[in-house]
């Protein structure tokens, strides 16, 4: 199959869905690859870097959509070029297909397949084609870094001969896969990060990334996660005013607010309304990554940055990933690669559009003239069902010496009960035994003794070279067979005969077999 | 030569025998210490040969030579993945022996008796100190070498049926006669039953009877265990061969030979003890063979295998950091630690931390994965312990498993009704990729599910382990 990736023609768009590293592993695949003339250049890829892996580089847009049967795009096309579509011809790009009706007509009334890439269903198999993750993850880490270009003051607290700086607070809301690249990123700046989500079960993850969880005051059931294929759901009027209220607590103390929070197939809900804004610092920053959808944060412009009147910048660009677009596109064009990769399970470059799977059903909104969206729900559930964490009580100080305590009165009880039994077993003995028997069992209870002593210090590692000395040791049973060996009867001599020779063969095995392993443990 | 002298030598090989075992603690020391362990035995074998009570010193110095001549070839030729099945070769020979010298023991005690009191005092070595026991200590003698032959014939069998299973030579399967363990306790019962008519009659036959129920004992008790469970029984045999050695050592009045036995004896139960505890198992239900039964219904496994081909690893291995490799019996058969080592040297060539986490019933012997690992020359500070490593799989980018499986099977913890439940085991799942290089898609030895091969971080490396390993050394600049 021939596939192709034109020069995006919404503005300000700089990614590109091919790379040249893509290209080689889509020919990999089987496929061959265009590209249209110039589509990389602003992503830093130049023609000549396509041309080195083998792509074919088109003169313009309409040759491009031609020579194709598979375009690999990263807007939704312009009505222009979805009216160049065939009905052979596939389309992957970000679509948007719940809000861009028209367009899905018109793909539909062309008869081309289109694929949308947010539609890829967000289950453990899909992973590597979920091109809103990763998009996601480039618009988190920028959005701090366009913070910190905004804001006038580190982000780590430093103490210098000059003045002591205090360490920037930055507050992240919504903890999905932004909001937790945005964390990474700030930590790592220095700041001190907090971050709140409505899904409790993400705390863990958050404090995993080095920030604080803002913990609310407030009992409810809240909806599990996984129910709605990992993302927020809709919360209740009570939730939101107590989580309004902490907002409202901390709002002045933060520098930095990065907001992440959406719900699918929503608007943006509000959640730093003006009031809090207005309490911030002079100088503090606020990035809205929800802006495309109305924002999280009132006063927001999308696309714009704007400065409130005590001096807050609020930012409401939507095109952080394009900000990126180097990196934007390696990713992108990785996911692309890796749904082609399951269109082309033979890797014979024969596209096998397989509508029973998950991920390319979903993913699917036009085939063969019909609209197939929305998708059936999935066989399969996104995320396991999170099981009920038990909580584990905390021992206070008292209680853990008590354990303690009982622990090591047991031990010694253990320790004297086995002595006694031992002591009483060997006077038993010795009432009965004769002294002769008595010496050497000393003898024996002590050698005993000392083994359990020697052998616990032995280390792991060299327990394969005990057991071969223990066993050339073992061989000391050569002593009564040489000690029998001269007295008397054929029998005796030939019995303790074959014994010394065994024995021998033990001796030396054993010793030689030892030394060759230990020799060959080496310090690095 | 005075007889003073033996035991003083005797005493010395005693404590160069302690010290020779002690020094197995460290490395560095053990390479010192085995000098100390030949040392002490050539002492002990000069000091007897030239001590009362030997006699055909010439020929017990050829036998010994050549005894020698073989085991130093032995020893020379083996492959460190056949350790395993010498060491169980080796614990035959001695319980053989045992029998052999209880045997004697007994020809000995019956001769000296027949002997009127005239002609005793002619008698000089371990016949003269037969003569002037009393008949308690008859009777003692007779307890003693009837145990060593018992505990030695086990021994006997019990090896040479590891040997085989070790050698691939029997079935590793755990297999059992009917009538299961009623016969061994059948056995047992006779076992005692000839102990009282050997102590009324004195008489060769009952010895004989008693030899043979033990030596089916032997046989038996071992068919019954299964593959995975060797590290326990080769150890078990190690005690035993010890415990041998120190009844012999009673009922011929030796105290090296009891020293050393029950050095030996307590050593081996220690082992047992140590791969007993890595299994959470009781060293009873090791024994008595086989996994127990379940409690309840198996946990289902969601999700798929996701395969992964040698270009994936070695980007993969690429990207990460650091690196934990655990290997298993799977390497030792496939003979794939050179391969491991070169991988090993290549990737820390390239700054990248590997390290190795051994599970101690890893492999078919204890230890036995250090000794793989030391022949290829991977340097042992980097080889490291369950429980020193266990923490530091979170901050692991690449965990690598080869050839292991119940050793790394998740559902110890997970599932209450695993039949492995409560095993320790390696966390290998919580290191941020797993790649498993194994044969197929099978269940392991135990032929329980493994729900690590299902994770989403996963990857499953589908192959021989050393061919596996061979590609993907060659796509690692």
């Amino acid at each position: 199959m021939k596939i192709g990736s034109p020069k995006e023609v919404f503005a300000g768009e700089a990614r590109v869905a091919m790379t040249p590293d893509s290209a080689l592993q889509l020919q990999k695949l089987g496929h061959e690859c265009f590209v249209e003339t110039g589509a990389g250049t602003v992503a830093g890829f130049a023609d000549e870097a396509y041309t080195a892996a083998g792509v074919t580089v088109v003169a313009d847009e309409a040759a491009l959509f031609a020579a194709v049967d598979v375009i690999a795009k990263v807007r939704a096309p312009s009505d222009d070029e979805a009216r160049m579509l065939t009905p052979a011809q596939t389309l992957i790009s970000f679509f948007n297909p719940a809000g861009n009706t028209e367009l899905l007509e018109l793909c539909k009334e062309q008869g081309a397949t289109v694929m949308a890439m947010e539609m890829v269903p967000r289950i453990s198999r899909a992973q590597k084609m979920d091109a809103l993750s990763s998009m996601a993850n480039i618009a988190g880490y920028r959005a701090v870094i366009e913070a910190g270009n905004n804001f006038g003051r580190f982000f780590t607290g430093q103490i210098t001969a000059a003045g002591k700086v205090p360490p920037a607070k930055v507050l992240v809301v919504g903890a999905g896969v932004a909001g937790l690249a945005a964390i990474g990123a700030a930590t790592s700046l220095g700041a001190i990060t907090y971050a709140f989500d409505v899904r409790p079960e993400v705390a863990e993850q958050v404090e995993s990334m080095g920030a604080q969880f803002v913990y609310l005051d407030f009992e409810e059931a809240q909806k599990d996660g996984a129910e709605t294929g990992g993302y927020a759901s809709v919360s209740s009027p009570e939730f939101r005013e107590a989580q309004l209220a902490k907002f409202r607590e901390i709002a002045p103390d933060i520098d930095i607010v990065i907001t992440t929070a959406l719900i699918p197939n929503r608007d943006a809900p509000k959640l730093w309304l003006a009031d809090m804004v207005a309490s911030m610092k002079r100088g503090s920053v606020i990035i809205d990554l929800a802006a495309e959808r109305g924002g999280n944060v009132e006063g927001t412009v999308p696309d714009e940055k704007v400065m409130t009147d005590n001096g807050v910048t609020i930012i409401g660009y939507t095109d952080f990933p394009s900000r990126m677009a180097a990196q934007a596109s390696s990713l992108y064009s990785t996911n692309i690669r890796h749904l082609l990769a399951d269109l082309t399970p033979g890797k014979d470059g024969v596209i096998n559009h397989n509508m029973e799977d998950d991920v390319i059903r979903s993913a699917t909104v036009t085939r063969g003239g019909e609209i197939t969206f929305p998708p059936p729900p999935l066989k399969i559930k996104a995320i396991a069902a999170q099981k009920p964490k038990e909580k584990v009580k905390e021992l206070t100080h008292e209680e853990k010496r008590a354990v303690e305590i009982a622990a090591f009165k047991k031990q010694t009880r253990n320790q004297v009960g086995l002595l006694v039994i031992g002591a009483v077993l060997l006077l038993g003995v010795g009432l009965v035994a004769p002294a002769s028997f008595m010496q050497h069992f000393i003898v024996f209870v002590l050698s005993v003794f000392i083994g359990f002593q020697v052998i616990w210090n032995v280390s792991h590692s060299l327990h394969t070279p005990l057991m071969a000395v223990t066993n050339a040791i073992s061989s000391i049973i050569i002593l009564g067979a040489v000690m029998q060996i001269g007295s008397g009867s054929w029998i005796v001599i030939v019995l303790g005969a074959l014994s010394v020779f065994m024995a021998g063969i033990n001796i030396f095995g054993g010793f030689l077999v030892t030394r060759r392993m230990l020799a060959m443990f080496q310090k690095s | 030569m005075e007889f003073g002298f033996t035991t003083a030598a005797y005493v010395v090989a005693a404590v160069l025998f302690i010290l020779a075992l002690g020094g197995l603690s460290g490395q560095e020391s053990a390479k010192r210490a085995v000098w100390y362990g030949i040392a002490g035995m050539a002492l002990a074998v000069f000091a007897t040969l030239i001590g009362p009570g030997s006699g055909l010193w010439l020929l017990s110095v050829i036998l010994i030579a050549a005894g020698g001549i073989i085991g130093f070839f032995v020893a020379t030729r083996v492959q460190m993945t056949e350790m395993p099945q010498l060491v169980a070769a080796m614990h035959s020979l001695v319980g053989l022996a045992a029998v052999f010298v209880g045997f004697n023991a007994h020809f000995e005690l019956n001769h000296v008796l027949a002997m009127d009191p005239a002609a005793r005092v002619g008698l000089h070595g371990f016949a003269e100190l037969l003569a002037h026991k009393t008949l308690v200590e008859q009777n003692i003698l007779r307890v003693e070498l009837f145990l060593g032959i018992f505990i030695g014939a086990v021994t006997f069998t019990g090896s040479v049926v590891a040997y085989g299973k070790l050698a691939g030579k029997v079935n590793t399967k755990a297999t059992k006669l009917p009538g299961g363990h009623m016969l061994n306790a059948a056995a047992a019962v006779l076992s005692v039953l000839c102990l009282i008519w050997y102590f009324n009659t004195g008489g060769f036959f009952p010895l004989f009877i008693m030899t043979l129920a033990a030596l089916f004992v032997g046989y038996h008790l071992i068919m019954g265990i299964g593959g995975a469970d060797m590290p326990v029984v080769v150890s078990m045999l190690n005690s035993y061969s010890g415990w041998a050695a120190a009844a012999i050592g009673f009922s011929m009045s030796n105290d090296l030979l009891i020293v050393v036995g029950a050095l030996v004896g307590s050593s081996g139960a220690i082992l047992s003890y140590i791969m007993c505890k890595a299994m959470n198992r009781s060293f009873v239900s090791v024994i008595l063979g086989g996994f127990g039964g379940t409690s309840g219904p198996a946990m289902e496994v969601e999700g798929e295998q996701i395969a992964i081909d040698a270009d994936g690893v070695a980007a993969a291995l690429d990207e990460a950091d650091s690196i934990i490799i655990i290997p298993g019996y799977g390497m030792a058969v496939a003979q794939a630690q050179q391969s491991v080592s070169e991988l090993t040297k290549k990737l820390r060539a390239k700054g990248k931390n590997v390290r190795f986490a051994i599970h101690p019933v890893a492999g078919r012997l204890p230890g036995h994965m250090n000794v793989l690992l030391a022949e290829a020359k991977v340097p042992y500070d980097i080889v490291l312990e369950m429980d020193e490593i266990n923490e530091d799989f979170p901050s692991t980018d690449v965990a690598i498993v080869i050839g292991s499986n119940d050793i790394v099977n998740p559902a110890a913890q997970e599932d209450p009704n695993s039949p492995i439940a409560g095993m320790p085991v390696l966390e290998c799942w919580k290191a941020k990729q797993v790649i498993v290089s194994k044969r197929g898609q099978g269940t392991g030895y135990s032929g329980i599910e493994n729900p690590l091969f299902y994770k989403e971080n996963t990857r499953m490396f589908y192959g021989d382990a050393k061919k596996s390993l061979d590609e993907l050394l060659t796509k690692i600049s």
